[in-house]
């Protein structure tokens, strides 16, 4: 199994470095150093929120209302900063993560507690996230020259040669490494989607499980939340629609099974980097960016199928229970 | 779907005496249903004065008409254990097709033809999917929703098509007798139908039973496979039809037609008491939650509530019908305990 996920990170370097290869014969500046740093940049919110998402499959969950948690917390710290001028920057941080993470719990209260699917709970608190967003707006941008410079800036700031936004992706990256490989919570969360049965004999209360990693999903959304608005400087009800898609298809390309239990944090972010290299492409090769939807859709269909078939291949089924498993696969 | 909840169903559930047949209809979710629908109306002919006039009232059936008939093959698809979210891009294609075509000249039925066959061609793909490749239809019709939306996109970018022929109108526009729209028929005689195949035909209750025990279906000599893919077809048909009628209401595409609606069909289907966990549900009760939303939002309307903000209540009515048969089961479960 693990063999099969090396080969299959690998394989996906391999692809992103053949793309980028491919788009530099076409467009000379696109392979540069600094071309490239900028496309890392450009996809940071995405492997934050790509991260998130991935920790909420692996329980055998899914969380579609990453996009519309984005816009409701980017839209209340960006109003908090434009009425308030002088609240610390780190504090308008931090009631991002909690205003995201308070989100992301309810969804996972509602998935632990009801036992509601929680494609239904997430399909219905992505319409409550978002017009919520409207409710405390009442439909008004929010605009650059509002927001102070400081909070404009600070994903912006150099370090080491690269913005700190890219910083924060890199950081948010280990941790999240650190997280699922290394702590109790990241062990649960595979055997909790891996094989429910199995966890609960081996005292792993899965139910508490999924509302973690949707708690952190949340966090990690409102985190998004405040760099999206910052780096784009503007705060409005539909930022970021349809961008819970584009987090689903980072895991999904990344060999995350959407079964739940098997996928690495390297997966995730190589998936979000895919889809970042198509996107930053398009425009330099001369394709419509209107084609970018479709794109990704394709790339998801395909993915799916590719993961079936390798999942299929590495047949996981050690005894037969029944064949049960096997048929309804 | 199935490989996403892992909740199996409790077998202790099942009681064992059912009781006499008229305290089972009263104690229905399609009853109670149908008391929260009066209640509705109720409320509205008080809070608004104009609400209460036949031409009114016909107008509002708009609201809901379209969705429904998507909502009718959405009810036995998730019967079945599967989910279609791509049934909004797929209004979305068929439109942008029938846009396309109606610019280059063709006439009202080769449009509508047009509509239909996208449709079905778009359910044919999703069903390949799904039932031959053993997909999981969750994530399939995630992908194949942003394909379908994604072409029209590339096809129409930010323009939009307008220019059908004056006689396309009538599907979304026209009236069979009084005021009857076209629409409005067409939802009743499709209830009919739909209710017929799903609780008359063998093909009914071969869905159900999958639903139910998908393993003992198979065992039984059920075709689930070919089951399935008959499903998506008829959802892929359904939102066909939609689009015709959508279209030929609005008279123009643009690439965001029906955006979100796939929330919408399944918040339909869902408040109708079909179990999204599969096996249970029936299509009376998904009329009468067409009716229900539809007077929800036609309601909101009148009382000049914004589109954004309706849509939390759609939201909130969703997960409120899902979790309330939970708890009060969860209530009832600790009472006898």
């Amino acid at each position: 199994m693990k063999k099969l996920l090396k080969h299959r990170e690998l394989l996906l370097v391999g692809i992103i470095a053949i793309m980028v290869a491919g788009f530099a014969t076409r467009a000379p500046g696109f392979a540069t150093p600094g071309n490239l740093a900028n496309i890392f940049n450009d996809t940071s919110i995405l492997i934050i929120l790509a991260l998130g998402q991935m920790t909420v499959i692996l329980t055998k969950s899914i969380d579609l209302s990453v996009a519309a948690n984005l816009a409701f917390t980017g839209m209340a710290v960006a109003m908090m900063d434009a009425t308030y001028p002088g609240m610390p920057l780190a504090l308008l941080v931090i009631l991002a993560v909690g205003i995201g993470a308070v989100l992301g719990a309810i969804n996972g209260t509602l998935v632990w507690w009801l036992r509601i699917p929680p494609i239904v709970v997430t399909l219905g608190t992505l319409t409550i996230y978002r017009g919520m967003a409207f409710v405390l707006s009442g439909g008004a941008w929010v605009n650059s020259h509002q927001m102070t410079p400081g909070f404009l800036n600070f994903p912006r700031l150099p370090v080491l040669g690269m913005p700190l936004l890219s910083w924060m992706a890199i950081g948010i990256v280990l941790l999240m490494w650190v997280v699922l490989t290394r702590t109790q919570f990241g062990r649960a969360t595979y055997a909790s989607g891996g094989n429910p049965t199995a966890a609960v004999y081996a005292g792993i209360d899965t139910g508490r499980t999924k509302f973690l990693a949707f708690t952190l999903s949340g966090a990690l959304a409102g985190l998004a939340g405040y760099l999206w608005v910052s780096r784009y400087a503007v705060a409005y009800v539909d930022v970021a629609a349809g961008f819970e898609l584009d987090t689903v298809a980072a895991c999904v390309i990344g060999g995350i099974s959407i079964a739940g239990g098997i996928g690495s944090v390297a997966g995730a972010v190589l998936g979000a980097l895919f889809l970042g290299v198509i996107k930053n492409a398009l425009p330099v090769i001369g394709i419509s960016p209107f084609a970018q939807m479709a794109i990704s859709g394709i790339v998801i269909v395909l993915a799916v199928v590719f993961n079936a078939r390798a999942e299929r291949r590495a047949g996981r089924i050690i005894l037969r229970d029944r064949g049960a498993k096997e048929v309804s696969a | 779907m199935s490989d996403i909840v892992t909740e199996t169903r409790t077998r202790s559930a099942i009681p064992d005496r059912l009781g006499t047949p008229v305290s089972r209809l009263l104690g229905s979710w399609e009853v109670l249903l149908f008391g929260v629908a009066i209640a509705i109306f109720i409320a509205n002919s008080f809070a608004s004065p104009y609400f209460l006039n036949a031409w009114n009232l016909s107008d509002a059936t708009f609201n809901f008409t379209e969705k429904a008939m998507i909502a009718f093959a959405m009810a036995m698809l998730i019967i079945v254990g599967e989910i279609d979210l791509s049934v909004a891009a797929i209004i979305a294609l068929a439109s942008t097709a029938m846009g396309a075509a109606a610019q280059m000249g063709i006439g009202t039925p080769g449009l509508v033809a047009i509509g239909l066959a996208v449709g079905l061609v778009c359910g044919a793909i999703n069903g390949t999917l799904v039932s031959v490749l053993k997909l999981p239809s969750i994530v399939v019709t995630i992908g194949t929703m942003s394909l379908f939306r994604g072409i029209s996109y590339i096809t129409l970018g930010d323009k939009a098509y307008g220019k059908y022929p004056a006689d396309f109108a009538y599907f979304g526009q026209g009236y069979v007798v009084w005021v009857f729209s076209f629409e409005f028929v067409l939802f009743i005689a499709l209830a009919v139908i739909f209710g017929i195949i799903l609780h008359a035909t063998n093909f009914g209750r071969q869905v159900y039973v999958i639903g139910n025990n998908e393993f003992a279906a198979r065992f039984s000599g059920i075709p689930v496979e070919r089951v399935k893919f008959k499903l998506f077809l008829l959802t892929g048909l359904m939102s066909g039809i939609a689009a015709v009628c959508l279209t030929s209401r609005l008279g123009s595409t643009r690439p965001s037609i029906a955006q979100g609606w796939e929330l919408e069909v399944v918040t339909m289907v869902v408040l109708g008491g079909v179990s999204i966990l599969g096996g249970a549900g029936t299509i009376a009760g998904v009329v009468i939650a067409a009716f229900v939303m539809g007077l929800v939002t036609f309601g909101l309307g009148l009382l000049n509530v914004p589109g954004i903000v309706m849509s939390i209540f759609v939201g909130l009515l969703l997960i409120i019908t899902i979790a309330l048969p939970i708890v009060v089961r969860r209530i009832k479960f600790m009472s006898t305990k």
